[in-house]
């Protein structure tokens, strides 16, 4: 603080400002939020992140060379592929060399060596395994296809199945789920925080208390007994909305909180007693000047709510009581990373986590930039 | 103050009939009830019993009566300490729990001193040297560690430590000390595990209570008594410490009170993949098997140690800060 004031940008920014009044009087309330957003360059980023893995999420069939079933025999557990550009120094399209197979004296595991001998080119935009597209466009293209040997960038796993593949299928659950589970803790936050901030008295010490008791159970354990209650042959689609619903009888909880606080706040401001006044309906205060004041607020918590849900599937997959294996996400990607032996003898198994983490630290990154900016009128 | 702790207590009652409740309707989720588990079991073994034996084991459990009978006889009998039988142990749910749930305790009570003694230092000098490297190191650990769930956490060090250092770490004990009574010796090699997933677990508390103490402090510098404080003439450190500090401190104690329930589920997680003797590992098996009394008893007694913590915080709180004492009592 007191080194801020001989800080020479200071004045710099302060005549930014200056330059700026005029339009900070006529910008609209978004505007400023953006205004305000766009300093924080974490949170530019961790939106980029973000659009990138959901758009690779979206074209995951053709981003990735195989689909998420393909075996290839005799791959099982291979390393990753390095992809080439030098050879003998000079440079070159990408290239991969070709595997082969060498039993390790020490550790009597087998081990995949490159071939120098046996050379691949990468194609990109090459046929590959005809797919279609969303279940609707067939094509066979795909971003990059090698012929005649199987490319693992994030190598394969026991059943000779490429992780990386996998990795970009599992993105599907792993990251819609957050969305969905949002979608549902939003609209049972928002009615109920709701209710309980416009109307208070003793609906609001009943709600409050029960969000109380459901904020001081453990979520894990409680997520765990839930989800083992789930019949294990139900069909993918099933599986995955009843772990949402699951996920989100405790995440509605933080955002009802949320939107409740900010409700008596804005109860006592004096535009809505202006309006009230001015004869207002209670349906007109509600949706016309109570609503957009707390829009933002909403996205931020949106936002920093939806790390938990995923956060909350890929363990309860991991542990086996979430998704199961036909279905592919993230966490199921992991149940292959469960013990150390596997771990050690094939740390490319630990690759999905790389995207959990990316993905998460990404939302906070965002949600701290848009809390930021939420509230532009501040200072 | 008296009255107060009484107060407290009296809230959290109702809190764990309700938690009570919640337990019950774990056990029942399942279709069909344990007793039709068990008897397929029996069966599955080639053990015929006849129809008055079930009738007999169904008076036992209470299975003729209806629900809220159940939930009667269940809860009576867990007050009494009776928690039911564990059909994949076959032994009584007691003994199962005798063994694990007081690891359990110390590790979630040990890794909450750990949080704060690492995290209230750390948030005070953040806060001191505002925008300092210091700060800004913290703050990039701060949030991966928020971002990184325990039980990855505890994986990627895992396979960290075996390739680096080729060494494993199974459990809390080492292999001659595993099966061996408790002794002083075996204390000794439990603390020299210990550490590894208090680390893990606290990881992420750590980091939020990095946040907020250094959030509370920055807002508590700002105030005008410092700035008088400062004119006046007083040392920096004493102007710091009397003040400051101790005011942004109070705060946090509440944030025992919900930290407690993230680390009970991050042990619950951390324990399974490190395959630590807490509650946890044999929690996923009886989910997984649908062993319900087990499953069910283990739900209520982690959610009793959480009203527990929360409520051991809001005393702790009302100890350090007489203001929010009375406010308790007025309501």
């Amino acid at each position: 603080m007191s080194d801020k004031k001989n800080n020479p940008n200071n004045t710099e920014i302060y005549e930014e400002e200056i330059g700026r009044e005029e339009k900070i009087y006529y910008a609209s309330q978004w505007q400023l939020i953006w205004w305000k957003f766009r300093r924080h360059k974490l949170a530019i980023i961790g939106g980029i992140v973000l659009f990138l893995l959901y758009l690779s999420a979206i074209f995951c069939e053709f981003l990735s060379p195989y689909s998420p079933t393909t075996r290839f025999e005799g791959y099982q557990n291979a390393s990753p592929t390095k992809i080439h550009i030098f050879e003998d120094g000079r440079l070159q399209r990408p290239f991969i060399y070709g595997f082969k197979k060498e039993l390790n004296m020490k550790t009597f595991q087998w081990e995949f060596k490159e071939d120098k001998t046996k050379k691949f080119y990468v194609r990109f935009f090459g046929k590959g395994e005809p797919y279609k597209l969303w279940g609707i466009f067939k094509t066979d293209r795909h971003l990059f296809v090698v012929d005649e040997h199987p490319i693992f960038l994030f190598g394969a796993d026991n059943m000779g199945r490429c992780l990386f593949s996998r990795s970009l299928y599992g993105a599907r659950i792993s990251l819609s789920i957050g969305l969905v589970g949002v979608f549902l803790s939003f609209s049972l936050g928002t009615i109920i925080g709701g209710i309980s901030g416009y109307f208070g008295g003793t609906v609001d010490i009943i709600i409050q208390r029960i969000i109380e008791f459901l904020s001081s159970i453990p979520t894990i354990p409680l997520w765990m007994a839930l989800s083992a209650a789930l019949p294990k042959d139900w069909p993918v689609i099933r599986l995955y909305f009843a772990i949402t619903v699951i996920l989100s009888i405790i995440g509605w909880t933080g955002l009802a909180r949320v939107v409740r606080g900010k409700l008596l706040a804005l109860r006592e401001e004096d535009f809505t007693m202006a309006a009230r006044l001015a004869g207002a309906s209670e349906w007109r205060i509600i949706t016309k000047h109570l609503l957009p004041s707390f829009t933002s607020h909403l996205i931020v918590s949106i936002t920093l709510s939806i790390p938990s849900m995923i956060l909350g599937e890929t363990a309860l997959s991991f542990l086996g009581l979430g998704m199961q294996p036909p279905a592919v996400s993230w966490g199921v990607l992991l149940q292959d990373a469960q013990n150390i032996a596997a771990v050690a003898l094939y740390p490319w198994k630990l690759l999905p986590s790389v995207f959990v983490i990316l993905t998460v630290l990404a939302f906070n990154f965002l949600g701290d930039g848009l809390r930021d900016a939420a509230d532009p009128y501040a200072r | 103050m008296l009255g107060y702790i009484i107060y407290r207590i009296a809230i959290a009652i109702p809190l764990l009939l309700v938690l009570s409740v919640v337990s019950f309707i774990i056990i029942q989720l399942p279709p069909g009830d344990y007793l039709t588990v068990y008897l397929n079991n029996l069966r599955l073994s080639g053990i015929q019993l006849n129809e008055d034996e079930v009738i007999r084991l169904k008076e036992l459990y209470g299975l003729d009566k209806p629900l809220y009978m159940q939930y009667f006889i269940w809860i009576t009998n867990f007050i009494k300490g009776n928690l039911g039988r564990s059909f994949q142990w076959n032994r009584p749910v007691n003994e199962l729990l005798a063994e694990r749930v007081p690891m359990t305790v110390v590790i979630s009570v040990l890794t909450t001193i750990f949080v704060w003694i690492v995290a209230i230092p750390i948030g005070i000098y953040s806060a001191l040297r505002q925008y300092s490297v210091f700060d800004y190191t913290f703050t990039f650990i701060g949030y991966i560690g928020l971002s990184m769930p325990g039980f990855l956490l505890a994986l990627i060090l895992m396979w960290f430590l075996f390739t680096r250092f080729g060494f494993s770490m199974p459990g809390l004990f080492s292999p001659e000390y595993a099966t061996a009574p408790w002794s002083f010796a075996k204390l000794l090699d439990m603390f020299k595990h210990i550490w590894f997933p208090i680390v893990i677990i606290g990881m992420s508390g750590t980091a939020g209570l990095i946040r907020t103490m250094r959030g509370n402090l920055l807002d508590e510098l700002r105030k005008q008594y410092v700035i008088t404080a400062r004119a006046k003439g007083l040392p920096e450190r004493k102007l710091v410490f009397k003040y400051p500090v101790r005011i942004a401190i109070n705060p946090m104690i509440s944030t025992i009170g919900w930290m407690f329930p993230g680390i009970i589920s991050g042990e619950t997680l951390v324990s399974i993949v490190l395959n630590i003797q807490t509650v946890g590992p044999i929690f996923l098996r009886a989910v997984m098997s649908q062993d319900m009394y087990l499953a069910g008893s283990i739900t209520l007694i982690l959610s009793i140690l959480t009203v527990i913590g929360m409520l051991v915080s809001d005393i702790l709180l009302a100890w350090a800060d007489p203001r929010i004492r009375y406010g308790g009592i007025e309501e």
